[in-house]
Parts: C-alpha cells; structure tokens; sequence
C-alpha cells in the first residue's frame, strides 16, 4: 500500500507492507539509519522518534498507522538549533560513548525541553525512564541536559 | 525476525469497525495504539490476517464526567488520561496506576481501551477497572451494550467481547473527594509488567472508619482480581494495623496465581498479601490517618 507522511518537514510517499513499523520503513526504505532497533518491543528507546511531537517507539508503531503523521528523526532534529546544542552537549559531557542509544535520547530530550525549558530532574528521569544506556551509567547524560538548560537560558 | 504479512483497512468510525470485524472474522485484529500487539506481530506471537486501523476513530477520544462516573473513551491516550484534570479530580486511583504502565513513549500511543481489551492479567489498567467496578461499553453488528469488569475478563488475553465486537468506553465510578489512593508494584525495573501488583481506594467516615475500599490486584490469576473478602474484613472497620493484617491475610484464598520464570506461585500469593498491606496502609496515609 501507498503511505503519505512528513518525515523532517519533508512529504514522503512510499510503498509499503502493513506488517511493517515506522522503524522499518525510515530505516529500510528511507534509509534514515540514525534510528536505531535495539529490542524491538518497545522497551529500551533506541529507537525513539517524535511523531505529531511526541516521543514514540517507532519499533512499535504500525507504518500503515502513519499516514498524514508528522515524523522527526534524529537527522532532522539537530538541524535544529536545540537538537544541535543537545548533541553537542552530549559529546562535551562524555553523554555518547558506543551512541547506539544517542538518537532516541535526543528525541525524547527534544520533547522534553520544547515543553518545558527548565525541567526538574524528577520530570527527566521519568521522561528518560523508556531509554535505556548500557554505556554511560545515565549521570554523563543527566549532566549534557543540564549544561544545555543553563546554555539556553543564559542566552 | 519480521512480521508475518497481515493486510489493512481503516475504519472512519466504530460502525466501519464492526463491518470489517464481521467481515474478517476471527484472525482480523483491532490495531488501537498496538503498544501489545505490534511487539506480538514483529515476534510472531500474533499473526492476524488483516488489522483494522481505528486510530482515526476520534470519537472515541475523549474523559468526560457523565452522572456520577468518569467515562473515558476506548482511544483515549493512556498519556492523556494519565495528564488529565478531570480524571485526577474522579478517579485519582487511574494516573497513579497509569505511571506504571510502560514508560511515556508507550503512553503517548498506547490507549485506555487496548490495554483493557487486550487483557494482559499482568498489567494494571484491568485491574483497576475490575477493583473499581468499572463497565466496560462494547458494540457490535446487533449495537450496543455494557458489561461489568468482573464478567468482562473471562481469562489470560481474552474477554467477553464477541469477534464482531468493539470497546468503545470504560465507565468508573466517581471516587468520593477524599479518598486515599495508591498503588503498589513488584517489578524488576519500573516500567516492566509487574510480577504483582495491587491497587487500593480508601475512604473514611467522619468517625474514622472504613466506609469505602476498593482493592485489586494483577499478576496473581489468569485474570485480574477484586479482592472482595479482604474489602469485606476493613469495611465499616477501623483501619488500625490489625485491621489491615486481618485483610490481608484473607488474600491468599483469594489469589490463584502460577508459577512461571520470574517467579513460584508461592511468592506471588505472599507478595499479594504484602502488597495489600502496604497499599491499603499508604491510601491511609495520603487521607492524613496513620493506621
């Protein structure tokens, strides 16, 4: 079947099975290969992606579902000016070590300081709660978010 | 692995869902959020021929106060509930269970009536609208009708709902101003489906006793519990220590758990009765009364 979305401001149309996800068709058919599959069951956020604005897994997220959607990748966030303050804050805090889990980090981080320009650490460790890091112990990547809050706001 | 080829159709509205459901039969699937069945579809676990799409049925979106209950539409987003003044006002039992369902990405999708229709005895949202009497709205080819929590669930991922059939709202009753709410789980990490969890809703009289309680409980049968004799020990009692332990010793005749790889039947029938008490001790303790 025919799918029309937005995938970072841009209008796609593409081909695809209804037993596909989201995750599928940016990876395989778009070749957005920032989005990561870790467990592929919705449980560690590697592959996180905003759709309409909002965090999901897009390993869960029938693609026939996402028609006339607005999607953001990771590719598209940090063209933006808080997706790129964001990722450089993660490379000067040792926020990225292997980076398998960086682009799902940065789209619910995205969310979340669009929202809310100062969130409390309670509000990003129950934001951050879907996505799982196996390399940096969380603090390194607690410590980016905020060094990128007191950036922004000192602005 | 992949998921096996399935088709697709959209439904505009509920009518379009029950046409399609009657016209498939029993291996088409309602794709609501497809937080459960879209993990089931990429393992395998759930090959259904064709998936009804009824994401864009927005008339099911929608919490509402209707004479005396909160009436929470099927596709209503577990978040949005979760967020939601007016459900925070009714039912103050329901964000607090919600906070345990997944993590925020899967709420932001996942909704109200996926999670209660798929019938995961694990999970919290069953549980909740078992202990709190809720009603479920179903319809179907021949129209509507109402069925109680409790003759809802019928077993582990199946409920009373005809092939044919499709939720279309959760009604729970109101919870007077002042009752103490909490929920307690027994999980790995935050987030996972928990090995036990139980729900408490206390209300006190003037006098200090227990003029309501409602308690539940998931992952201890193969459908979720309200836990009658233990409500029937505090009520009209005082909520003293004694009073709780009393309850909760009444819950391993009620619990009919099995054992599995996360844990023996036995832990889970004594993690029941902790539980218990622990709930019904903290709803206490948010009304301002020390048990």
């Amino acid at each position: 079947m025919e799918m029309t979305f937005t995938v970072n401001g841009t209008q796609a149309k593409v081909e695809i099975d209804p037993a596909e996800t989201l995750l599928g068709v940016l990876r395989e058919r778009l070749r957005l290969t920032g989005t990561k599959e870790g467990c592929n069951e919705g449980e560690c956020g590697a592959c996180t992606v905003l759709v309409d604005g909002l965090p999901v897994d897009s390993c869960i997220y029938s693609a026939a579902a996402t028609g006339g959607r607005r999607v953001e990748t990771v590719e598209g966030l940090t063209l933006d000016e808080l997706g790129r303050d964001l990722q450089a804050a993660f490379v000067a805090a040792g926020g990225v070590q292997c980076g398998f889990c960086t682009p799902g980090f940065i789209a619910t981080l995205v969310s979340v300081l669009r929202e809310n320009e100062a969130p409390s650490e309670d509000d990003l460790r129950t934001a951050l709660a879907g996505n799982i890091c196996r390399c940096t112990g969380y603090s390194q990547i607690l410590d980016a978010v905020a060094a990128t809050v007191s950036r922004r706001n000192g602005r | 692995m992949k998921p096996a080829a399935v088709k697709y159709a959209r439904a505009g509205d509920v009518q379009e869902a029950v046409a399609l459901l009657s016209e498939h039969g029993t291996d088409a699937k309602v794709l609501a959020g497809g937080q459960s069945l879209v993990p089931l579809m990429n393992f395998r676990l759930a090959s259904p021929s064709i998936l009804i799409d009824i994401n864009r049925v927005n008339e099911l979106a929608y919490v509402r106060e209707d004479n005396g209950s909160l009436l929470i539409g099927a596709m209503t987003r577990q978040r949005d509930v979760e967020t939601s003044p007016v459900v925070a006002a009714a039912v103050p039992l329901l964000p607090q269970a919600l906070h345990h369902v997944g993590h925020v990405t899967n709420r932001n999708r996942g909704t109200v009536g996926g999670s209660v229709a798929h019938a995961d005895p694990a999970s919290e949202l069953p549980a909740l609208v078992t202990g709190l009497a809720g009603e479920l709205t179903v319809e179907g080819p021949k129209g509507q009708r109402t069925i109680a929590a409790e003759d809802f669930f019928v077993g582990t991922f199946t409920t009373a709902m005809e092939y044919d059939e499709v939720l279309t709202a959760v009604r729970l009753p109101r919870l007077p101003a002042g009752t103490g709410v909490a929920v307690e789980e027994l999980a790995r990490r935050h987030g996972d489906f928990a090995i036990v969890a139980v729900m408490a809703a206390v209300h006190l009289a003037p006098d200090g006793s227990v003029d309501l309680v409602r308690l539940a409980a998931s992952g201890v049968d193969s459908v979720p519990l309200r836990l009658h004799s233990a409500e029937a020990v505090l009520a009209g009692a005082q909520p003293t220590a004694d009073a709780i332990a009393a309850a909760a010793a009444t819950v391993a005749a009620s619990v009919n758990p099995t054992g599995d790889v996360h844990a023996p039947a036995s832990y889970r029938r004594d993690m029941a009765q902790l539980l218990v008490k622990r709930a019904v001790g903290a709803a206490i303790e948010r009304i301002g009364v020390s048990a």
